[in-house]
């Protein structure tokens, strides 16, 4: 398996993760689903479970539907102060690839900003992806599996919106 | 009886309200209260949860673990036996175990490397007959240092069902006793001897006094106004069979519910906002509940024990919540989820599955802790106001419904008479 990309997929495949970003930082919520395969995963676990091998992840969709579900979820059936998020993600390390699929993974930092109050770093942790070529998709990638592994041990209160 | 406090305001902390109904601010700000609460629920007569026996499973395992604010470590011993110490040097104080869990042969503290066994003895003490210099002996400790009275603090211990509670107070009653029959038989319904296998943690910091957490889960009102996933899919509705018990001094309970309705219209949703009868999931598997024969009838039991635990079955979904406060205005909650030795793959798939709908970001407990923060907001702002729990009457019962807020009455004629306020 090759490892290298040419430049031009790893410029598209940057831009890819900086949409995902923007577009969450947007609260765009109702695209979130659009970054990812329709037989995907999106799971946030936190790094003392990743680490000891135990499956609990805080959240685990196996499915867009399950992400869609979040989505109505979000916008209808949780009351919670709302929140801004700020997503800072630097840049993927491909650690394979042929011509279909790339595995990389990226750091993050998310901060949060809720009203009346100081910007606070709310989530941080490591990008752990499988994503599959898609020239017919918008941003040019799909994820197939997206694992959020997050350093931060205590949540602040609870986490309502994807990282 | 009041407190006297450090504002010097004493007649802020009495409680003038007859009975337990009308809960005033103050009991979930004022750091005296807390204090007391802390010397009187947390370190004395009660047990508190410190983990679970499958989070140590051979020898020398080792779990770090918190009673109150005070930092303790469970450990299994060579023998297999289970002990509870506080993770305190004897000499300097230092909180040495850094590590949230592992495996040893003792307990050392780096810092002047003083070693005690599994069991908290002090078994080594470097230069404690000092050290020989041009023929004579220098420093070391006094004749009198007895390392028997200098180990580390030793706590009792109660494991019941693979559930390990511990209790600084060595006059603390027993463990069957503490939780009554009644309570007894809802945790052993859970915990009943079969091996458990840990599935992982959640861990959240709440902004609101620790009391409001039990009061969550002392709370059957709003679990079907609040969750819409709750009101919607039958899991948890006003007119679901229910019954809540308490022990016979009130501390503990369980809210005893069986899955009814779902998606039905009725007089446990007219006019409830969060009920969405048109909601339709796009993957049901979230709900993918498959009866288990332990149920019994009931499909979900919460059950609260006093002063550190929640012990959570709804449907598929088991865990252990954990309540460490710290400080009056906030504490840590953690969630131990675990499943059962004989679960297939696919029950412990559907587990995990269903533990989307709790933890801090769970489709139904995520706004949990905000309303809990959004009420520490208010009592923070201000003291001469009382939180009201009159649903169902002002008076404590178990009772054959959940439209009553009779739990909390309970917890807090219970706190009151602890607390002498």
């Amino acid at each position: 398996m090759n490892t290298r990309l040419s430049a031009d997929d790893y410029i598209s495949l940057l831009l890819f993760y900086q949409r995902y970003a923007e577009t969450l930082d947007a609260g765009q919520w109702e695209r979130w689903p659009d970054y990812f395969a329709d037989e995907c995963s999106y799971r946030v676990q936190a790094r003392e479970n990743f680490d000891r091998g135990l499956p609990l992840a805080t959240l685990s969709f196996e499915s867009k539907g399950m992400l869609k579900d979040r989505v109505y979820c979000i916008r209808e059936t949780l009351y919670y102060e709302p929140y801004w998020q700020r997503h800072v993600v630097g840049a993927p390390v491909v650690t394979a690839a042929d011509q279909h699929t790339v595995s990389a993974h990226a750091s993050y930092a998310v901060f949060r900003t809720k009203p009346d109050d100081v910007t606070q770093v709310y989530n941080v942790g490591r990008y752990q992806d499988l994503l599959l070529r898609a020239p017919a998709a918008e941003h040019g990638w799909l994820l197939q599996s997206r694992l959020c592994v997050f350093d931060s041990d205590l949540i602040p209160n609870s986490m309502i919106y994807p990282l | 009886m009041h407190m006297t406090t450090s504002t010097g305001s004493d007649t802020a902390r009495r409680w003038i309200d007859p009975g337990s109904s009308r809960i005033p601010y103050w009991a979930y700000t004022d750091p005296d209260v807390y204090q007391r609460e802390l010397e009187r629920f947390f370190y004395a007569g009660h047990w508190c949860y410190v983990g679970l026996e499958a989070e140590i499973p051979k020898p020398g395992d080792f779990k770090r673990s918190k009673i109150g604010e005070r930092s303790v470590i469970l450990v299994r011993d060579t023998d297999g036996g289970i002990h509870v110490v506080e993770n305190r040097c004897a000499h300097r104080g230092v909180a040495f175990c850094r590590e949230r869990h592992g495996n040893r042969s003792e307990l050392v503290c780096p810092y002047h490397q003083w070693n005690y066994s599994l069991k908290g003895d002090l078994i080594g003490v470097p230069f404690r007959r000092g050290i020989k210099q041009e023929g004579r002996t220098v420093g070391g400790m006094p004749a009198d240092f007895d390392p028997k009275e200098n180990g580390l603090t030793k706590l009792q211990v109660a494991s019941r069902g693979g559930v390990v509670f511990a209790s600084f107070d060595p006059k603390v009653q027993p463990f069957e006793e503490y939780l009554g029959p009644t309570i007894c038989r809802y945790f052993d319904r859970v915990f009943d001897g079969r091996k458990l296998v840990l599935l992982g943690y959640n861990r959240q910091r709440i902004p609101g006094n620790w009391k409001l957490m039990q009061e969550n889960i002392k709370d059957p009102y709003h679990p079907g106004l609040l969750h819409a996933w709750f009101v919607t899919f039958g899991l948890w509705r006003s007119d679901n069979k229910a019954e809540l018990l308490m022990d016979e001094r009130f501390r503990h309970a369980a809210m005893i519910s069986t899955r009814g309705n779902a998606g039905q219209a009725g007089q446990a949703t007219a006019g409830v906002a969060s009920f969405k009868q048109a909601m339709k999931l796009n993957d049901d598997r979230f709900l993918d509940v498959v009866p288990e024969a332990w149920w019994g009838e009931p499909t979900a039991v919460m059950t609260t024990i006093f002063p550190s635990l929640i012990i959570q079955q709804q449907v598929n979904s088991v865990s252990t919540r954990h309540i460490q406060p710290c400080g009056p205005g906030q504490f840590d909650f953690v969630w131990t989820h675990f499943g059962f030795e004989d679960d297939s793959a696919e029950m412990q798939r559907r587990r995990l599955r269903q533990a989307n709908l709790f933890g801090p970001a769970g489709f139904v407990s995520a706004d949990d802790g905000e309303v809990i923060e959004f009420s520490q907001d208010s009592f923070a702002a201000r003291d001469d106001a009382s939180t009201l729990v009159e649903l169902g009457g002002r008076s404590v019962e178990n009772t054959p419904h959940m439209v009553t807020e009779t739990l909390i009455r309970g917890m807090y004629d219970y706190w009151r008479r602890v607390m002498e306020l």
